[in-house]
């Protein structure tokens, strides 16, 4: 006898949905302090049409194929929404795979004299549900992920701050470590600035820069040779003495490149620079 | 696109600026990824007798970006590892052609075959 | 052919790049200016290339022969209102344009180049306004 699996589900859709509420109430793991039972039950009642709807013999178990697309949406507004209402992924695990339980005894119970058959559905619907499940944690990941990104983004941007000292002197302070993408960030800003601000000195403080190693000094001489052809100078501050054993060790040649021990002194080289002189008030 | 003037390279230019805008690419990148393609559009003219360029959108997960692919059919380049090292040039130029667009963008791929032509292609990711 | 446009001004020569190059354009700028420079005798020679959103190893490459060529006639040349994206590409690509004197904008170009040649002669002022064709 041949088993058509969408409408065997068709017909017991009802008894299904049953079996699956009765195991998540029955299970210890149910959060009723998150959510609330009929709001459980809409959910899963939206999620088990989507699933009955989508299903029949052919693509029962490709659950990444294209035909499943509105059930992995359904999916992965559950994932999100439990994920913010403070279930763990965990959780969310156990309930999609309480829907395998709940199909599987709907599946026994209606093709109990053709064990082949029953055999192979039971296969197929697992790897079905198990799709389902792994949906659920990409679904997870992907939301800490952005979440991941744009933190990163903020930081980036927080963290190079121009400031502008003087009339036709800016600085900024690099706090953290220098690699390449923040290179450009760092790059991007200082000469942006000397731009709008029409500066002529650019002062690069590195106090804040835990450790100066070949690529990071390259980066530096980048950021100091860009500005120069802009047309402005730019003088690296900030060298504490580690960092000058470093790159004399590591072999750098910082010697074309205007560096000073802190940024007062750099402020004071910048004004003599441009003609400035600061002198106590006389009385 | 065909490239067989000097002339085309000003509104090939504009495309490849057209594509990367399109993608909301920062203005560095840009102007990196164009400039790159400026050298490679040169390195067609000048050795391969002018050839055909190609730009087109792509995406790697949750990266996307340019790829510019130009392929010609001149000589060919004989020792494609001492054409990628700085400062070597057959012609009269700085020999920073092939080096300095590699460092320009993400991906850099070179095939070449003596007698038969030369292909370049080069992607730059939105934020690479 | 199209041309790029030299403006004398006094013993300078402004060149303000406005279109996009391409490699022709960039060397008729190249043997004009030259030309230019022994003509007037000109002393200083200002490009402005606030203009152009690309500068590859070519144009780099110009840029550099028209310094050097001007410094053996005696002139000194000061190129100006890099973009920032142009700088950062330009280092990324290795060209550091050594030999060729930077500055922000023109004023400031103007100041380097006076500067540099350390005249004392003045130069005519609001010559600059008259219109870049």
């Amino acid at each position: 006898m041949k088993v058509e699996i969408s409408k065997l589900l068709q017909k017991k859709r009802k008894q299904i949905l049953e079996h699956w509420m009765n195991n998540q109430l029955a299970n210890d793991s149910l959060r009723d302090d998150l959510l609330g039972n009929d709001d459980l039950r809409a959910q899963s009642e939206e999620l088990l049409d989507a699933v009955v709807k989508t299903v029949n013999n052919q693509n029962l178990e490709h659950g990444l194929s294209a035909e499943f697309d509105d059930v992995t949406e359904i999916l992965a507004g559950i994932s999100i929404s439990r994920a913010r209402q403070g279930f763990s992924p965990r959780d969310t695990g156990i309930y999609i795979f309480g829907l395998k339980d709940a199909l599987l005894k709907v599946l026994q119970d209606e093709i109990k004299n053709d064990p082949q058959t029953l055999y192979d559905f039971t296969l197929r619907i697992s790897k079905l549900v198990d799709s389902f499940g792994i949906t659920t944690f990409e679904t997870f990941i992907k939301g800490r992920e952005e979440v991941i990104l744009r933190q990163t983004d903020e930081i980036s941007e927080i963290s190079t701050p121009v400031i502008r000292v003087w009339d036709g002197i800016v600085a900024l302070p690099i706090i953290g470590t220098l690699d390449s993408a923040r290179t450009q960030v760092v790059m991007e800003n200082l000469l942006q600035q000397i731009v709008d601000t029409g500066s002529s000195i650019a002062i690069l403080d590195i106090s804040g820069v835990p450790a100066v190693d070949s690529l990071v000094a390259q980066h530096l001489i980048k950021t100091v040779s860009a500005t120069r052809l802009m047309g402005a100078e730019c003088i690296i501050s900030g060298i504490r003495p580690e960092i000058a054993q470093t790159v004399v060790h590591l072999g750098i040649d910082l010697s074309n490149i205007v560096t000073k021990a802190s940024l007062a002194s750099a402020l004071k080289y910048a004004f003599a620079m441009i003609n400035l002189e600061v002198r106590k008030s006389q009385k | 696109m065909v490239i067989q003037r000097e002339q085309d390279v000003v509104p090939f230019r504009n495309r490849v600026k057209e594509y990367a805008v399109k993608i909301g690419m920062s203005l560095v990148n840009q102007t990196k990824l164009i400039t790159a393609a400026s050298e490679l559009v040169r390195n067609m003219l000048k050795y391969g007798g002018g050839g055909e360029a190609l730009i087109e959108a792509v995406s790697k997960g949750r990266e996307n970006g340019i790829r510019l692919t130009f392929s010609d059919k001149g000589p060919g380049i004989k020792d494609i590892q001492q054409a990628m090292k700085d400062g070597f040039s057959t012609g009269k130029s700085l020999g920073l052609g092939l080096p300095g667009t590699k460092r320009l963008v993400s991906e850099f791929d070179i095939k070449s075959a003596v007698g038969k032509g030369t292909t370049v292609t080069i992607i730059k990711w939105k934020n690479g | 052919m199209d041309r790029i446009p030299i403006l004398r001004m006094g013993n300078f020569l402004l060149v303000t790049i406005q279109v996009d190059l391409y490699d022709r354009l960039a060397l008729n700028l190249e043997s004009d200016l030259v030309q230019m420079v022994s003509k007037t005798g000109a002393r200083g020679v200002l490009i402005d290339i606030s203009a152009l959103s690309i500068v590859d190893s070519f144009m780099g490459r110009i840029i550099g022969n028209i310094g050097s060529m001007s410094k053996i006639m005696d002139a000194e040349t000061v190129v100006v209102g890099m973009q920032p994206a142009v700088a950062i590409t330009l280092i990324e690509l290795g060209l550091e344009l050594k030999g060729v004197s930077t500055a922000l904008n023109v004023e400031k170009g103007m100041a380097l180049l006076q500067h540099k040649i350390g005249s004392s002669e003045d130069l005519e002022e609001d010559q600059d306004d008259s219109s870049v064709e």
